[in-house]
């Protein structure tokens, strides 16, 4: 049967895995490939870099992070932040990651969507939605990293996403984002059931018990983390025995679990 | 030397460094008149099967491909690769196939997400050179909407569920595939390439001699 996923995320600013809160305060955590060398090994489903360097100028370092992930790590890798173009998309996909994470520019060009969906196909592209509760049950679409509201419903977004030939969603929670407090169960439910489409849960997990809930109560497909990888509070080998003790299908690998 | 064929459709930087890491030689071919220098050939594939038909027709590549796969080397079709070994696509309509391996290609039915896309594990049905060494219940990565149904049962290697049982690995002869990317499939797909460079290798040294 198809296993639930966990994927850590390494946020990378001008070639370096960074880490902050509430979207701000970065801090140092390390070089993006050995981490996901490191995550590659320890069982990691799939990797996520977040590109948050600021000037496009600098787009080249991360094109060298990608090629050189692709000859190290053997599990799929998703290159997000910063893609604006068909050959923003082209070209990262060229380096060797598997898909693209269109965010702001899915926004602002929602045929980016539909014209990446055709040229590489919707299991490469993967929409990314920053929300921010506006009311109990409602969310709004933020972008530019979380500096501007959009007025878009997040519900409606998602589904129009789909329409449009994304192939997964990848859902931040603004309010949780960085606090630990856990993912925001009532949001990610909502999305997965407004789409057929596997929805990644993330911003704010902070135990190994923020995992299953996101995956059980939230009715994620997958679940991201960052910090609690970077700084080693738990490796993924720990977090995926815990998931299977509370019954949840997670891949094994080589007599890991 | 494996070849990997290169008709603008599919993950193939992937496929040769995955190939790369395991130690074997590989060669990305453009033209078909490049299979004569190969022992063993990989055909990989994302997209839409009547498209990856059609760009295999207009590279030229639909009878060179089959001559190979009857000259007895060792032959891999990876995700979309392998679908179009069989006779007949129903992606978008219905297209014919390389015809390689018997049967059709059709879609998940409705109810479970489409595409079926993350670590799903493996069912061995009979044992094949391929999955040496890989246990039973081992996990690969898909990605795939639609899947192989083989006619003869006999040409199932491997099988996975998501809602219905489907072949996950399948063959007959030298002509095989596999529904999922070992070339993204951290540990047990680069156990599953090994072996099919090995057995390349072992086709290369026995017709040098």
């Amino acid at each position: 049967m198809l296993s639930k996923r966990i994927i850590p995320c390494l946020d990378v600013h001008e070639g370096r895995v960074v880490k902050g809160t509430n979207f701000v305060q970065l801090r140092d955590a390390g070089d993006p490939v050995e981490l996901a060398a490191l995550y590659d090994k320890e069982g990691a489903d799939e990797l996520i870099f977040l590109d948050i360097t600021a000037s496009s100028d600098k787009r080249e370092t991360m094109v060298d992070v990608v090629r050189r992930t692709a000859e190290q790590v053997f599990i799929p890798f998703t290159i997000g932040g910063g893609l604006r173009t068909i050959d923003d998309i082209r070209r990262m996909l060229r380096a060797g990651a598997d898909k693209v994470s269109l965010n702001t520019s899915a926004v602002q060009t929602p045929r980016l969507i539909q014209e990446g969906a055709h040229a590489f196909g919707s299991q490469c592209i993967v929409v990314a939605i920053d929300a921010r509760s506006t009311a109990p049950g409602r969310w709004e679409v933020y972008i530019h990293g979380g500096r501007t509201a959009t007025g878009k419903d997040v519900l409606e977004w998602a589904a129009e996403a789909e329409a449009l030939g994304a192939g997964e969603i990848l859902l931040t929670s603004m309010d949780r984002d960085g606090t630990k407090a856990g993912y925001e169960l009532e949001l990610t439910r909502a999305v997965s059931r407004a789409v057929s489409l596997p929805v990644i849960a993330s911003g704010g997990v902070g135990t190994l018990d923020h995992l299953a809930e996101g995956l059980t109560l939230g009715e994620a497909d997958a679940v991201l983390a960052a910090s609690i990888f970077h700084y080693k509070e738990y490796s993924i080998e720990e977090a995926k025995r815990y998931l299977a003790q509370r019954g949840i299908l997670v891949r094994k690998t080589g007599g890991l679990v | 030397m494996i070849g990997i064929v290169d008709y603008g459709r599919g993950n193939l930087r992937s496929v040769e460094k995955a190939l790369e890491k395991v130690d074997f030689e590989t060669t990305i071919m453009t033209s078909s008149a490049e299979l004569e220098g190969v022992d063993g050939l990989i055909l990989p594939g994302v997209g839409a099967f009547a498209d990856a038909m059609e760009a295999l027709k207009s590279g030229g590549w639909i009878e060179p491909i089959t001559q190979f796969a009857r000259s007895g080397r060792p032959f891999l079709g990876i995700c979309l690769g392998m679908q179009v070994l069989f006779e007949v696509g129903e992606e978008h309509g219905e297209h014919a196939g390389l015809g390689l391996l018997a049967g059709r290609v059709v879609k998940f039915p409705p109810g479970g997400k489409i595409p079926h896309m993350g670590w799903n594990s493996l069912n061995l049905e009979q044992p094949s050179r391929l999955l040496e060494g890989i246990p039973n219940e081992s996990y690969f990565y898909f990605v795939h909407s639609f899947y192989a149904v083989p006619s003869e049962k006999s040409d199932i290697v491997a099988t996975s569920d998501y809602g219905v049982v489907f072949p996950a690995v399948v063959g007959k002869g030298n002509v095989w595939g596999a529904q999922f990317h070992p070339e993204k499939s951290s540990p047990w797909g680069l156990t599953l390439l090994t072996n099919f460079g090995k057995w390349v290798n072992e086709y290369a040294a026995l017709s040098s001699h």
